[in-house]
């Protein structure tokens, strides 16, 4: 109990006195993930809208598939991610293994299943309906395509912010793949499991009390698009 | 329509200045030096003192991976890390002779200890040796925790149980596969004994129950070993800043820092070239 009480005190107080070694740690868990989560939307909600709209042969079992990877082990990415850009594997020549850039290419990979599955669920929810009654009212196939893809933003931002939600809070690819290096690869989650490790309890409280706040403020931005509805 | 299109310009800016950051941190204008070291190095903050001091002195960052000896050195033969300081003389020397490692010097000793909860239920305190001692824990069937992950101290606890001729098996044996200061955590709140090298109890002396109940044993002499990794193996090997690292250490300036780092007034390690 008494380690809560004193982890509240320790994060404001790494707050108010701009602890420099933990906001070096807080910016690059915000910078990796948002790169990681910015990549895998640039690829899985194209990815996830023509899978959910076109139907083709193949098609359940491309869905199945997604929906398996939804439960793809951090750590498990981490070992296959590790393994391609290890020295002796085959991207090894571009020294990526602890290095920041290495951890954006894990932590896409696992945002990837989720926001493409999340489209995919929402485009093929809401298609039918929107594509009918977009061409019964006249429309060409060309607007009503327009249309479904104003109809489903709000489900798509829903992906992202749930892929969001499960990059910034993992550790298994972090630990991995960037090694924890101080003042370079340590993320907020790594730098919780390293002070855990260390017995200190509060200190891992506070860093995870940062990360909820980022989380809190960075949801909020995101959310404010969805009301904002206007654009 | 113009309301969009700001946004998605701003969000632009945003992901440019993003990846601009990241690109800087990595670049930057120093040379990098990995080092792959035991948990117990990493954790009684020796090496926070001699790496800035080296960094200063060579425009050379060190990025520190701490892992287990066994992890350390398998970074090692990958050509993953440059630099290697572990504890485990024989899989060192092993690394050596496959031509993975070069330069090895002995850098610094201290000694493994074993700890046990206040009531000592398996009386180790009465122990000889320590080979007695473990077979008391087996025969007191009293809970044990080891590492489990192939680490220096791992080798270390199975060579003991190898030399009592115990099996390291059962209910009372639990291995936890994490590094010192998280197994010394596990063992704390299971009130298990536990092998545990003398620096990493004594950084986290104040904040756990255990005691030692056996120590001063020649077979717990616990000596770290530093060495390249063979540039012959791999390219881009940083040898050159590997050869800068072990020259510091065992040099005279690197010898002191070890000889006065200390916690609580105790002396973590011990030097071996002063």
């Amino acid at each position: 109990m008494e380690y809560i009480l004193t982890g509240v005190r320790d994060a404001i107080g790494l707050i108010l006195t701009l602890d420099q070694e933990v906001i070096g740690i807080a910016l690059l868990s915000i910078n990796l993930s948002l790169v990681a989560i910015l990549l895998a939307s640039l690829i899985g909600i194209p990815l996830g809208f023509l899978v959910g709209y076109y139907k083709f042969k193949g098609r359940r079992f491309i869905i199945t598939l997604l929906n398996t990877l939804l439960s793809l082990p951090p750590v498990v990415i981490g070992i296959l991610v590790f393994s391609f850009i290890s020295k002796q594997g085959p991207l090894g020549e571009f020294g990526l293994l602890f290095t920041p850039q290495g951890i954006i290419i894990g932590q896409t990979i696992l945002a990837l299943p989720i926001i493409t599955a999340l489209t995919v669920n929402t485009v093929k929810e809401s298609e039918h309906q929107i594509v009918i009654t977009a061409l019964s009212l006249g429309a060409s196939s060309g607007q009503a395509l327009l249309t479904l893809l104003k109809e489903v933003k709000f489900g798509i931002l829903g992906a992202v912010i749930t892929g969001y939600g499960r990059v910034i809070g993992e550790v298994g690819v972090s630990m991995m793949i960037g090694g924890n290096i101080r003042n370079f690869t340590r993320t907020l989650t790594t730098a919780i499991a390293l002070e855990t490790g260390k017995g200190e309890f509060s200190f891992g409280i506070a860093l995870g009390i940062i990360l909820m706040l980022i989380s809190f403020i960075i949801n909020l931005i995101l959310h404010s698009f969805q009301e904002g509805g206007s654009w | 329509m113009l309301k969009t299109s700001i946004m998605y310009i701003i969000i632009g800016i945003i992901i440019l200045l993003l990846i601009g950051g990241i690109k800087d941190r990595y670049i930057g204008s120093n040379e990098r030096l990995i080092l792959a070291t035991t948990t117990s190095t990493d954790n009684s903050a020796l090496l926070d003192k001699l790496i800035p001091i080296f960094e200063e002195k060579e425009g050379i960052r060190v990025d520190v991976v701490a892992v287990g000896t066994g992890k350390a050195l398998e970074l090692g033969r990958s050509g993953d890390s440059d630099l290697l300081l572990v504890h485990d003389e024989k899989s060192e020397l092993e690394f050596i002779e496959q031509g993975y490692g070069i330069d090895r010097y002995k850098v610094m000793y201290n000694d493994f200890i074993v700890l046990g909860p206040k009531g000592d239920p398996s009386h180790l305190k009465g122990a000889t040796s320590v080979v007695e001692a473990f077979k008391m824990i087996n025969k007191g069937q009293s809970l044990f925790i080891s590492r489990g992950d192939y680490s220096g101290t791992h080798k270390q606890e199975l060579f003991l149980w190898d030399i009592a001729g115990v099996k390291p098996e059962g209910n009372w044996y639990q291995e936890v596969g994490q590094g010192m200061g998280s197994t010394l955590m596990v063992a704390n709140e299971k009130e298990a004994y536990i092998l545990i090298d003398r620096s990493t109890y004594l950084a986290y002396r104040a904040d756990i129950d255990l005691e030692i109940v056996f120590e001063g044993d020649s077979l717990l002499y616990n000596l770290y070993g530093i060495m390249a990794v063979n540039p012959n193996r791999h390219d881009n090997i940083n040898y050159k800043g590997a050869t800068k690292f072990i020259k510091f250490i065992v040099s005279q300036k690197g010898q002191e820092i070890i000889r006065d780092h200390k916690i609580f007034g105790e002396r973590l390690f011990n030097p071996l070239n002063l």
